[in-house]
């Protein structure tokens, strides 16, 4: 009895003294950090471990009961898979075990065999071997071709090579020069042609401009239609010397094919120009693998999608997703601060500002997609087809901003963060001491001088503040932008090189949508899979980068203005 | 000399000539007056809300003297001197009857522009607060407010404002630096030198050394006697010794209430009203 109590009061004196609260802080801080770098590990597991280039095997594969086949093809992942599944599937197995090893392995050639990845039962897998001749071609069109090397044509004539070594270099060679008329073609089509067909379009606008226009005399519109028809056919002309030039461009780029075969023994001839990359991966050492690694890597970061998004690289949707932040953080932060500014400055503190207050607090709290629906039909709706009305007549009726953009998306999220910058900023300047207010009243400034010179530079961490928070949502929104201006795959980025170079009433692509729409919305599932961990991977370091810049740029704030702690 | 004095209670005692109709109001004794009165407190009555905080202070402040206001904590000194700026004005509740003239004008006028009144009134408060920029900067700041942007110009009113707050020779070599690096006493020079800048006719001085160590308190006194050839100087403190060292007049409140107004020496020896006497010699308060 007597060493119970005792034990009690142990156990009680434990609990007062505070200890278990730390154990359990402690706890979940780690849990929390643990999940954190958990997630981030396996999205970069997942998601990067793609862009290695993995051996090539050729092996025998035969089910009981079946006919025997020849795959090739590289491991992709593999699982234990129970039997009694196996069966009700329709498998003949000669195995009694519970539990047998199933492998998925791309065995692309999707031209040929119809999809790219297969499930393969590893104990049916015999004979297997890494022949050093093994050849992966990266495709524009219809995935990877796994196969062997057999010849080289030029303009429909054998090219002779010694050996298998040298038909290698030459076909390398015939990629490389593949590769650089492909981009001068790029040139040509998006830049040079690109351009013009702008300027053609410009032209049809003010054409349409001069029809609209009926108070015009008709000397001065004569005069007009002159013009733009001189002008147009000196851009027809520019066109036509272009087109010439892409035909031979063309021509050159369909020069070279190839011949090659599958392991089944199916031979295809292909021009050279379909071809991206041509390697062996069985015959590379580690330090050509690292280096093919990276390569592939810098590709995905810095080129355009292929094939429905699943192959090539997600450039478009890093560049849209900043653009889009960087806009929404333009227009956020003066609205926020202003709002703030008034609430907190010059509103008379009642029952009204309390209630606006209040207001602004829950809007933080809409879900989402009420934005984007408000959006869609105030912004783009209502504002934009006014805008096109007022701006854009001869353009209609397809509309310039009265369809979703990138303008209309930017402010949608702004409005969306708005709350945000406008809580963090009172917050701000509840904290400025009344004191140094004072100080600048009491020296003949004006309340308004003492805001600009004193209160709001002291402020700007916590506009900051808000910013990031801002920033943190907004980059990771994907629901409202669904609807007012954010598409699977956008033709153009929404900055060029023609004037007036901004182009805000484009439409975009943005990596949370690129996510959702390479995963769920992919006909090729398998192929898509580790290109979504690699780009969400990709927005959480571009939230992260972005967000600390502006930690960056708030914490020389705060030295600068560090007096709060006086 | 002059001998001013006041009663609010109305317990003059003979010993002083009193003019019956001016009871209650600070009054220079005929003859003797030779001071220049800069401002003038005429039935002053403030309120926060339906609190009444000053009650009837009628007084006059003489030019380029130092005037003190002691009394203990809450007496409605500290609210009195912001009156003479305009400070109260911050505070939405409150409201105030009566008059402060400055040199003859009502500064709570409908005509008075606050910034400009505030200009000539200067003010440096207990805690001392200058602005997180550079010492040239915040010496600065009042003269770029009034639109001065000549660097040749405000170089040289740094240097004589510095100069005139004692402090040009411990900050000449960093006038660039931060002014939150300087220590609290160089922090409360800097606040005066930057009231100076903008060449103030008063000074009002809300217990300016109370945050300081006495080293730092010296030297503030010190600056006071100095700057009392230039401006009128109004202190509020705490402290009776520094009162009684750097005032020429005193004034002592009560519950919101001028209880005696006098030279200092005569306050200080030979207070004429009971209340007086009782918180000079530590009695209560």
């Amino acid at each position: 009895m007597y060493l119970q109590d005792k034990e009690k009061q142990g156990l009680t004196a434990w609990f007062k003294g505070g200890e278990p609260l730390i154990w359990m802080n402690a706890a979940a801080v780690t849990v929390s950090t643990l999940a954190v770098i958990g997630l981030l590990i396996l999205l970069a597991v997942r998601g990067f471990s793609h862009f290695w280039p993995a051996d090539v095997f050729v092996a025998e594969y035969q089910l009981p009961d079946e006919t025997p086949a020849v795959v090739m093809a590289e491991r992709v992942e593999s699982e234990d898979v129970a039997i009694e599944q196996l069966l009700s599937a329709g498998f003949t197995l000669d195995t009694d075990e519970p539990f047998i090893q199933r492998e998925l392995v791309k065995v692309g050639n999707r031209d040929v065999s119809g999809a790219d990845f297969k499930w393969v039962l590893s104990r049916y897998l015999q004979n297997t071997y890494y022949p050093e001749q093994a050849i992966v071609l990266e495709r524009r069109e219809w995935g990877n071709f796994y196969g062997f090397l057999r010849g080289l044509k030029r303009d429909g004539q054998a090219i002779a090579a010694a050996d298998d070594e040298a038909l290698w270099q030459a076909f390398q060679q015939s990629i490389e020069r593949a590769e650089t008329i492909h981009h001068d073609i790029e040139r040509v089509e998006k830049k040079e042609i690109g351009a013009i067909n702008y300027r053609l379009e410009k032209l049809r606008l003010r054409q349409r401009g001069l029809e609209l226009d009926e108070a015009l005399p008709a000397a001065e519109r004569a005069q007009k239609q002159l013009e733009i028809d001189s002008e147009r056919a000196e851009l027809d002309a520019a066109y036509a010397v272009l087109q010439k030039e892409l035909n031979a461009l063309y021509a050159e780029w369909n020069r070279d094919s190839f011949i090659v075969e599958t392991a089944q023994g199916q031979q295809r001839e292909q021009r050279v120009s379909t071809v991206v990359h041509a390697y062996k991966p069985n015959t590379m050492n580690f330090a050509n693998k690292v280096g093919f690694y990276f390569g592939k890597f810098a590709e995905f970061l810095t080129d355009e999608p292929r094939e429905a998004n699943t192959e090539g690289g997600i450039f478009p949707a890093i560049f849209g997703t900043v653009i889009m932040v960087l806009i929404m953080s333009v227009l956020v932060t003066p609205f926020g601060v202003i709002a703030a500014v008034y609430l907190r400055e010059y509103a008379k503190q009642g029952l009204m500002t309390r209630i606006v207050r209040i207001a602004v607090n829950n809007l933080a709290g809409v879900p989402s997609i009420v934005y984007g629906v408000f959006g869609l039909g105030f912004f783009i709706y209502f504002v934009g087809a006014e805008i096109d009305q007022a701006l854009f007549p001869e353009a209609l009726p397809s509309p310039t901003f009265g369809t979703p953009g990138l303008l209309w998306a930017s402010v949608t999220l702004a409005l969306l963060t708005l709350p945000v910058v406008i809580v963090a900023t009172e917050e701000g300047l509840a904290r400025i001491p009344r004191n140094l207010r004072e100080g600048s009243l009491a020296l003949g400034a004006t309340k308004a001088e003492t805001l600009w010179r004193v209160v709001l530079p002291m402020t700007s961490p916590a506009m900051m503040t808000g910013l990031i928070l801002a920033v943190a949502r907004a980059a990771g929104e994907v629901a409202p932008l669904m609807l007012v201006g954010v598409v699977k795959l956008a033709p153009s980025l929404p900055v060029d090189g023609n004037f007036p170079y901004f182009h805000l009433d484009q439409k975009f692509m943005h990596l949370g949508f690129h996510i959702y729409d390479v995963g769920f919305q992919s006909p090729n599932v398998e192929a898509a899979r580790p290109l979504v961990y690699a780009t969400a991977l990709l927005l959480v370091i571009i939230i992260a980068l972005l967000n600390l810049s502006a930690v960056a740029l708030r914490n020389h704030l705060r030295e600068k203005y560090k007096s709060l702690e006086m | 000399m002059t001998v001013k004095f006041m009663d609010t209670n109305k317990t003059a005692t003979a010993g002083h000539a009193i003019d019956m109709e001016s009871l209650g109001r600070v009054r220079n004794e005929g003859s003797i007056t030779d001071e220049d009165i800069t401002l003038n407190v005429d039935g002053l009555d403030l309120y926060y809300g339906d609190k009444q905080a000053l009650f009837d202070v009628n007084m006059e402040i003489p030019r380029q003297k130092v005037t003190a206001f002691i009394g203990p904590s809450g007496c409605g000194k500290s609210t009195l001197l912001r009156c003479f700026n305009r400070m109260n004005d911050l505070v939405d509740t409150c409201r105030v009857e009566g008059a402060i003239r400055l040199d003859g004008n009502d500064i709570y006028d409908r005509s008075v522009d606050v910034a400009t009144l505030r200009r000539r009134v200067g003010m440096v408060f207990q805690k001392p607060n200058p602005f997180p920029k550079s010492i040239y900067e915040n010496v600065a700041y009042g003269l770029r407010i009034q639109g001065v942007n000549k660097k040749r110009v405000l170089d040289e009113v740094v240097e004589r404002s510095l100069r005139g707050a004692a402090l040009w020779d411990e900050v000449k070599d960093r006038l660039h630096d931060n002014a939150l690096g300087m220590s609290g006493g160089q922090q409360q020079r800097l606040v005066i030198a930057r009231t100076i800048a903008v060449e103030p006719e008063v000074l009002l001085l809300d217990e300016p050394a109370s945050a300081l160590d006495p080293i730092s308190t010296l030297k503030i006194e010190e600056l006071i006697n100095e700057l009392k050839d230039k401006y009128t100087i109004v202190i509020v403190t705490h402290n009776m010794q520094q009162a009684a060292r750097v005032s020429d007049y005193t004034a002592f409140m009560y519950m919101g209430k001028l209880i005696e107004f006098d030279n200092t020496d005569t306050l200080f020896t030979n207070p004429t009203n009971k209340q007086t006497e009782d918180y000079i010699t530590g009695r209560y308060g």
